[in-house]
Parts: structure tokens; C-alpha cells; sequence
């Protein structure tokens, strides 16, 4: 089993590797953004970057199931870093991908009361309104200073995930005020031996501040929001990580419909980017459950780990204009 | 203190609209990027000509290519790129439907302060989603 694992972990990263050295190859001897899509229209059919980018998204698809990470957070520093495009249509793109994986998925929690939307409403309402903040912010800054941050946020992501480990049921010993006046608590079962467990949550008004952060950088870098929810609701307020997972997925479909909106109005919302990206992530993500079920390998964590760390130590350098 | 053994009345509403908006935009999206790939409606953008805007920020390819931003795609509808923002606007605005779905019910729970939290909710949705807010541009 655990070969098999292995096996499959080494081909997926392998094929994974192999495309974006092919889209790094291809844009190798250019040096900024519109020299590569001047060379990108010169030499290279038009169909070929969205096939490319189809199959990277499919392969993204898998490996953020098995990593478990959002594809949101995967999506925007590599296709920034290994595509043509401007972050403009990438960011969008990265906001509708994480978007369209989140509404996939909520109904279905809803239903069975895993995402609490008493859980999710007060927190929507802020991060919303500061997704719009730096949506608005983002689409104002020059793209180096943006490419800069975008790198510096992406490898603080990274060491958030080395540094913390997500509590399964955090211990609350007693809610706070502004929780217990929401009335924000509840009840899910165990998945294997379907004991009850309540739970409630503390340190409402600091998760809710954090929030403005969370809603602040989804809209300026189109990383999707999933990173931050969880974090804050388990880690900050104490929620479990079930609840905060199914949550923080719900909270991602309001967060990431606001600030996509301020960029489709905007004019950067190119469907031969969008549509081959969902599509991709989707049946990856459909493929990645699949493979889930069989086994699990261990080091897909770490793989995407060293791939964000990668990404984003590359675009905080071409931010910087160090390495271009 | 008061607990939820199932999901409650808002959630199976919100969820509700959600699966029905999400169906829905996920075939839209992909009939219509169908009908864009076949060609069977003329792009307001050659595909040809593609790789040339999109390394270019989105306020350098509206002017270049004269899109209008906005919701100005609705009057472009009948073109085999804008088709596809009829899916994408499905998607980006069913949350607003399902808020606006859950008020009532909140309402009638007398829970005032999540009926308001919806309310405002439904106003920052819409408020990003009607194109009045702009940006400053680089």
C-alpha cells in the first residue's frame, strides 16, 4: 500500500514538474510580462497555453486534495510565476477557481450541519467588506510591489502551516460574551463511531478582527480564503476542525463572491483563462477524492509545502527584481 | 444553551438555492465555453488574437480590444466570449440569492441581529456585484 502510495505521489509530482518546466522553458528568454506574451502570440498557438494550463490546473486539482490545501492558495503564485498572464486575469481566475470548488461542496454541508452558517455570517460580513477593500487596493497597486507582497504573503502562509497544527476538537472552556449572545454552538457526530460532540467557540471579537486581514488579502491576491477561515476558526476561536473546514468553505463562497465581482467588473475576467482553470481544478479535485480513498500519502503535504515555498520565494525575487 | 442536532431551517434554505445556482452555472458555463471553442458565435476577441492581451494589465486590454467594463457584457451576450460571463455571473451571484432567501427566516425566529447580519450581507453583495465601485487603476 504504502509503495503504491509513493508511486503514485512520485508520477503525479513528476508529470506536475514536467509541465511547469515546459511553461518556464517557454517563457525563459523573456523578461517581463508583455515581452512574454509578445513572444507567447508570436510562437505559440493560441490553444496550446490553455491546454497547458488545463492540465496544470487538473494535475493542481489532485495535489491540493492530497495536500490538503486549497487549490485557491496553490493556483495564483504558480500560474503567476509559470504563465504568460497578467495577475489581473490570474487573480480573478484564482478567486472563480477557489470559488467554483467551495459551492461544489457546501450544499452538501450544509445539509448535514457541518458548515454553521451562525458561525459564518458575522465573519462574512467583515471579510466581504475587506475583500472588496483589497480587491480595490490590489487592482491599484504596480505589479511589482504587488508581485512583492504576493511572495511575502505566500511564504508566510507557509510558515503559519509548519508552525501550527490544527486542533481536531480545541478545548473552550466556556464561550465568550458576543459568542454565547450569537448563540454560536452546536452539535456534529464522529464520522467512525458517531459520538456526539458539542462544541462552542471563544475569542470572537480578536477571530472577527482577524477577518479584516483574511478579507484584505483574498481580494488583493486572489488566494481564495480557505487558508485564512480555517485558521482563525480553529485556531483563534476554537471551533473544530470539521466545523471550521465546512465553514471556512461556506465563508469562502460569500468572501471570494465580492472581490470577484470587483474584478469582473473590471474588465479582467477572460474566459479562455477561467474556464479551462475550473474545469481543471474540478475534475482534478473529483480525481484527487478518488485516489483519497485508496490511500494517502504523507509526503503530499510536504510536496506542497516545498512548491509554495518555491513560488513564493520566486515572486517576492521578481517582485524585487532579483530574478526575473 | 440552545444546540443544533441538524442543520436549521436557514441552512437547508441557503443550501437549497445554492445546489439549484450551482447546477445551473456549472452548465452554463460549460455549454457556453462549448459554443466559444466551436466558434459557432463570433468572439468580440478573436481567439487569434488572444495571447497578445493577456499579458496586459485588464485597463490595457479594455482599452485595446474596446470592452466594456462593467455590466455592459449583457449587451455582448450574443458573442461566443461573452456568453461565458452569463455562467460566471450564476456562480458569483447565487450567494446573494441565498442571503436574501434566509431574512425572512430569521425574521420569523425573531433573530433579529443575523436577519440584520444577512441584510447587510445582501448590501455588500450587491454593492460589488452593480459595478459602482471602481478602483484607482494602475
Amino acid at each position: 500500500m504504502r509503495r503504491r502510495s509513493a508511486a503514485i505521489l512520485i508520477l503525479l509530482v513528476t508529470v506536475f514538474l514536467l509541465f511547469l518546466a515546459m511553461t518556464a522553458f517557454a517563457v525563459a528568454s523573456t523578461e517581463t510580462p508583455s515581452t512574454i506574451a509578445a513572444v507567447a502570440s508570436a510562437d505559440v498557438a493560441w490553444w496550446v497555453w490553455p491546454l497547458v494550463l488545463f492540465t496544470v490546473t487538473f494535475l493542481m486539482g489532485i495535489l491540493a486534495i492530497l495536500g490538503r490545501v486549497g487549490v485557491g492558495l496553490l493556483f495564483v503564485p504558480i500560474i503567476a510565476c509559470f504563465f504568460p498572464f497578467h495577475l489581473d486575469f490570474v487573480r480573478c481566475a484564482g478567486l472563480l477557481v477557489a470559488l467554483a470548488g467551495a459551492l461544489a461542496a457546501v450544499p452538501g454541508m450544509l445539509k448535514i450541519g457541518m458548515a454553521d452558517l451562525r458561525l459564518a455570517l458575522p465573519a462574512a460580513v467583515i471579510a466581504s467588506a475587506c475583500a472588496i477593500v483589497g480587491t480595490m487596493i490590489g487592482l491599484a497597486l504596480p505589479p511589482d510591489v504587488l508581485q512583492t507582497a504576493l511572495g511575502a504573503t505566500v511564504l508566510a502562509i507557509v510558515g503559519i502551516m509548519l508552525m501550527t497544527k490544527k486542533k481536531g476538537h480545541p478545548k473552550v472552556i466556556r464561550p465568550d460574551a458576543l459568542s454565547f449572545a450569537l448563540r454560536i454552538n452546536g452539535i456534529y457526530y464522529k464520522t467512525f463511531t458517531g459520538q456526539e460532540m458539542s462544541w462552542q467557540i471563544h475569542r470572537t471579537p480578536q477571530g472577527l478582527a482577524a477577518f479584516i486581514l483574511v478579507g484584505i488579502m483574498t481580494g488583493m491576491f486572489g488566494l481564495g480564503s480557505g487558508w485564512g477561515n480555517v485558521s482563525v476558526f480553529n485556531l483563534i476561536m476554537g471551533a473544530p476542525l470539521k466545523i471550521s473546514v465546512a465553514t471556512g468553505k461556506l465563508l469562502l463562497t460569500i468572501t471570494d463572491s465580492s472581490a470577484a465581482w470587483i474584478y469582473i467588473n473590471n474588465g479582467a475576467l477572460m474566459p479562455m483563462i477561467v474556464v479551462p482553470s475550473i474545469i481543471g481544478t474540478i475534475l482534478g479535485s473529483i480525481a484527487g477524492v478518488k485516489i483519497m480513498t485508496k490511500t494517502q500519502p504523507a509526503a503530499a503535504r510536504y510536496i506542497v509545502i516545498l512548491i509554495l515555498l518555491f513560488v513564493g520565494m520566486k515572486s517576492l525575487l521578481n517582485g524585487l527584481s532579483i530574478w526575473n | 444553551m440552545n444546540k443544533k442536532l441538524i442543520a436549521t431551517e436557514e441552512q437547508l434554505a441557503y443550501g437549497n438555492i445554492l445546489r439549484t445556482g450551482v447546477s445551473a452555472g456549472f452548465i452554463m458555463l460549460l455549454v457556453s465555453f462549448i459554443i466559444y471553442l466551436t466558434g459557432i458565435l463570433t468572439p468580440q476577441v478573436p481567439v487569434n488574437d488572444l495571447s497578445k492581451y493577456w499579458g496586459m494589465p485588464a485597463k490595457d486590454y479594455i482599452a485595446k480590444t474596446g470592452v466594456h467594463v462593467g455590466w455592459h457584457w449583457l449587451q455582448m451576450i450574443g458573442k461566443g466570449d461573452f456568453i461565458n460571463f452569463a455562467g460566471v455571473a450564476i456562480l458569483a451571484g447565487v450567494t446573494i440569492l441565498c442571503c436574501i432567501r434566509i431574512i425572512p427566516a430569521f425574521f420569523r425566529k425573531k433573530d433579529t441581529i443575523y436577519g440584520l447580519l444577512a441584510i447587510v450581507e445582501v448590501i455588500i453583495l450587491t454593492l460589488a456585484a452593480s459595478g459602482i465601485l471602481g478602483t484607482g487603476g494602475y
